[in-house]
């Protein structure tokens, strides 16, 4: 058994008074001890959602319409909510994008992190402090002593970022969620906290959900990777083997898209049109009014993730080395 | 953004929504509408007859029919004056509101835009003018006002006064409200996009960051003519507002305050009751659109 | 399409152009803090080209790019346009001068105004810089620079709210285009968009120079899209020029340490760039400078003279201009 196990995972927000949209659409996904796994998408593809859903987070008037979330075997969505707090934060711990909306303005790192330790051990003040200052320290903060009584605006943003990671490892969690940790950040920045995260994820065996629009970031960092448009996962398999032979067309578009696969001063591939909104999706294979390889059958039924992609046209090797 | 079709179908889910502006509506159509239905012009001495005053309601033993909710003591029908009452409250609360409208907005987008040594100035002035209390101003110019001139000259100018005064006096919240928007909105690219063609301030200010603005202050004018309405019925209520001979909702509540104890309470009662409704419908109808128009509390669609 | 005028010299030069802004602070403290957003920036930018300036936040580039179109007006230094001093111009002297440099903003659902449709969004410019022209020429040339721009002419009565990102920043593009610039200042135009529609803007943005004969100051943190698309790079740092190259040399040979640094910390779809830790790179206070090279603090090959003396642009033999005490 996979330590989690997310099975047919539904989210739906009502719109008007008998109708809903689903902004995720059946998504499966399984996560073993210290893997680590890439969410890719684009804006609006679910990937947030999933990791919201994950942890039983997704907020009025939104709500889980089907499917399971396993951890250790246990149903996350069927808790109550006095247990799951229990295992949120404290053995599923989350990163969001802007470690000004983790960390309280006006309480010190100290008193955070320390607060963040109580709620799930029973531990003396000093014991408490020492490991704030070691977990401070295996982030590679300077000083960290002396860091403990700072405010978070007194620190640059890679620090307070570094802040994050250092309060989501306190309680030594078996899976990390990271939603788009260095989006805010600068290149130089990004490439020392997804370097960190890489490190620490290694050393302690931590399983990680990196969620994230950049695939080279997904490339650098995980295993696995799982693509998502419009709420559903279109391919999924071992990372390498999707940015070396992408078979969906939307993976294929997305990675022939990137600047760095074109020649200087040639056109860049380009994906036409944008991505459906969940209130209006398109009849048949979501992909296929933006598909090159579209045919009939795209057009009536969506089609089922099969060994790890949905659609009924994959490319093969060959096709794909004849675009 | 909101679109009319958005607005209009939010109206119609909300019932809160829709009593208050049924209330509104039918007040208003009331006011406006009351030469032609009123049932006698209570301004026209010719129609009121002394003989006719201090009659209760026509349900009632001793009421008239012609009188639906009794008569005053100079024997006006209570809901003709009502009628044409609540016109007079409803204009010296719009007009204020426009009074303060025009010189808030005007000092708040230029404080707002220019900065610096203007805002700090428009803004101190603006705490000066809020820390002066409305009623206390209004008092103390109208009594002023009243002793200066005889009684004729005061009652044709008085509805003017009323309007300037809770006019100037209120204009730091549209000011503010206005201020704040604009140090929001002139940061955006949009507004760098208008000046890099060279667009003079003024063309930016009024025909860029302005209609950006005004969402809040849609909002505030509706509670503010509320605030303007119930200004004037205190002032009136003490004598410094509406002459008797023309009364807007508070004279009217005034010239009944003092049969109350004798048991004539229809005089003061129904006005009272009109002025409540008028001043619950603009409040709620205010937090109504406050809740609407502002897209953090808005959820879904459109 | 205009003909792109033949010129000799740069199209837009700056000559040691310095912006500071004040901070905040009360009115009654003695102190004066000032940021130094810019410092002695001396570029050059010759017709045709994509001139690209790369750097992390707070590193100048946009001010660079809002100070040459006189979004903020430099302290020091001078800016010339086709040979001709603009930052002194006063606003009649300037308005000639407007037609021919545009921007597009990084942000398309903050640079159009939410309440003007798309028609009116277009034509201000015109109006404003254009008076000449008739309302029939004002609403054909909207209509062309949409077409241009891979926008339906459908969409001139309808509000931004209605439209996705990229179809938004078609929209700006078009704004920017409509006066029939000769320079337009790009700052970031792809960073708010999704990756499949990236690809989208960047191709149009390379068929409109090659169709209107364009000159583009792209400002841009993300290197790989540098690669692809500048002709030279002006890599900044703390309101610095560090190197300045053509852009093959650049990604071949990076000469400053801190460019290294950057093309270092681009993810890599082959991987293997985030295997080392790295220590964190803090940026010095832009309010009180060091007085040496301001990227000392993070160098690995920094040396005493490089926190006493501040390093000088100077060029190298394979034609790259670097400020560095010890690049070679």
């Amino acid at each position: 058994m996979a330590m989690l196990e997310v099975k047919d995972l539904h989210v739906a927000f009502p719109r008007g008074k008998h109708d809903e949209v689903e902004a995720l659409r059946g998504v499966n996904l399984t996560l073993e001890k210290g893997e680590r796994l890439g969410v890719v998408g684009e804006s609006g593809a679910g990937k947030s959602m999933l990791a919201f859903a994950i942890l039983n987070l997704i907020a009025e008037p939104g709500r889980v319409s089907h499917g399971t979330v396993k951890f250790n075997g246990e149903n996350l969505l069927d808790l109550p909510e006095r247990k799951i707090r229990d295992i949120r934060g404290n053995r599923i711990s989350m990163i969001f994008q802007d470690p000004m909306v983790t960390l309280n303005p006006v309480l010190s790192i100290g008193t955070q992190m320390m607060e963040t330790l109580r709620a799930h051990r029973k531990i003396s003040d000093k014991e408490a402090r020492a490991l704030c200052i070691a977990k401070l320290k295996e982030v590679a903060i300077p000083s960290a002593e002396s860091r403990l009584d700072a405010y978070p605006h007194e620190l640059s943003g890679g620090l307070r970022q570094r802040v994050v990671i250092a309060i989501a490892l306190l309680t030594d969690p078996e899976i990390i969620i990271a939603d788009e940790p260095t989006t805010a950040l600068d290149v130089t920045i990004q490439a020392e906290i997804m370097a960190l995260i890489l490190k620490l994820c290694r050393e302690n065996d931590v399983a990680l959900i990196l969620i994230t629009h950049d695939l080279g970031v997904v490339a650098e960092v995980t295993e696995k990777l799982m693509i998502m448009y419009a709420g559903k996962c279109v391919e999924t398999g071992p990372t390498r083997q999707i940015i070396d032979s992408p078979r969906h067309p939307y993976a294929s578009g997305l990675l022939k898209a990137l600047p760095q696969h074109a020649g200087r001063g040639t056109r860049l591939y380009q994906i036409p049109g944008s991505m459906p909104p969940i209130t209006n999706l398109p009849k048949g294979c979501t992909y296929h009014p933006r598909c090159d390889f579209a045919t009939g059958r795209c057009h009536g039924g969506e089609p089922d993730l099969v060994n790890g992609v949905a659609c009924y046209n994959p490319l093969s090797d060959k096709a794909e080395a004849k675009t | 953004m909101i679109t009319w079709r958005g607005f209009l179908r939010r109206f119609l889910a909300d019932p809160v929504a829709i009593g208050a502006g049924i209330v509104l509506l039918v007040l208003v159509l009331m006011a406006v509408l009351a030469p032609l239905i009123a049932p006698q012009n209570p301004y026209d001495l010719l129609q009121l007859d002394i003989m006719d005053s201090e009659m209760p309601p026509s349900w009632r033993p001793g009421g008239d029919d012609r009188f639906l909710l009794g008569t005053d003591a100079q024997g006006r029908g209570v809901l003709s004056t009502i009628m044409y009452g609540t016109g007079i409250s409803l204009i010296i609360g719009i007009g204020a509101v426009i009074v303060q409208g025009i010189l808030g907005v005007t000092l708040g987008l230029i404080a707002g835009y220019k900065g610096g040594w203007i805002d700090s100035f428009l803004m101190r002035l603006a705490d000066i003018q809020m820390s002066l209390s409305t009623l206390m101003i209004a008092i103390i110019v109208l009594a002023l006002f009243q002793a200066a001139f005889d009684a004729n000259v005061y009652a044709d100018y008085a509805i003017f006064m009323l309007i300037l005064i809770i006019g100037i006096a209120e204009w730091p919240k549209f000011a503010r409200t206005v201020r704040s928007s604009v140090l929001g909105e002139k940061n955006k690219e949009y507004v760098d996009a208008a000046r890099v063609i060279g667009l003079p301030p003024r063309k930016v200010m009024w025909g860029h960051i302005l209609p950006n603005t005004l969402t809040p202050v849609l909002v505030i004018s509706t509670i503010q003519v509320a605030e303007a309405i119930m200004t004037e019925a205190a002032l009136s209520f003490l004598g410094l507002g509406m002459p008797v001979d023309r009364p807007s909702l508070g004279s009217l509540i005034r010239s009944g305050f003092e049969f109350v104890f004798s048991g004539q309470y229809w005089i003061t009662f129904y006005p009272a009751l009109v002025l409540i409704a008028l001043i619950l419908a603009l409040n709620l109808l205010g937090d109504w659109l406050r809740d609407v128009l502002n897209p953090k509390l808005r959820r879904g669609e459109d | 399409m205009s003909t792109p005028i033949e010129e000799k010299g740069p199209i837009v030069e700056t000559k040691g152009v310095e912006v500071r802004f004040p901070l905040p602070t009360h009115f009654l403290s003695r102190e004066k803090p000032v940021l130094h957003a810019l410092n002695t920036v001396s570029v050059s930018i010759m017709p045709g080209e994509s001139f690209c300036v790369v750097g992390e936040s707070g590193c100048g580039k946009t001010t660079l790019g809002r100070a040459i179109l006189g979004l903020n007006s430099p302290t020091a230094g001078e800016i010339f346009f086709r040979g001709q001093r603009i930052d002194q111009m006063d606003e009649a002297e300037r308005k000639p001068v407007r037609r021919d440099m545009q921007m597009v903003f990084q942000n398309p659902y903050a640079s159009l105004n939410p309440r003007r449709n798309v028609f009116d969004t277009l034509a201000e410019p015109v109006r404003h810089l254009m008076p000449e022209m008739s309302s029939a020429e004002v609403r054909t040339r909207v209509e062309e620079v949409l077409s241009a721009t891979g926008c339906d002419p459908s969409w001139q009565r309808r509000l931004p709210h209605e439209f996705s990102g990229g179809q938004r920043q078609r929209i700006a593009i078009a704004r920017a285009l409509v006066t029939n610039p000769a320079f337009v200042v790009a700052d970031e135009p792809i960073s708010a968009l999704d990756v499949s529609i990236q690809a989208q803007i960047l191709n149009l943005l390379t068929e409109l120079q090659k169709d209107r004969g364009l000159t583009y100051l792209f400002i841009t943190h993300d290197l790989s899209v540098v690669e692809h698309f500048g002709t030279r790079v002006a890599v900044m740092y703390l309101g610095q020029v560090m190197e300045l190259a053509p852009a093959e040399t650049i990604f071949d040979t990076p000469k400053h340490p801190y460019t290294q640094l950057l093309l270092d910390a681009i993810p890599k779809l082959e991987g293997g760039s985030f295997d080392k830790p790295r220590q964190p790179g803090e940026l010095p206070d832009p309010v009180n400078l060091p007085k040496g090279c301001p990227f000392a603090a993070r160098c690995n090959m920094v040396q005493d003279r490089c926190r006493q003396e501040r390093p000088q642009l100077r060029g190298l033999p394979n034609g790259t201009e670097v400020a560095c005490h010890f690049a070679e």
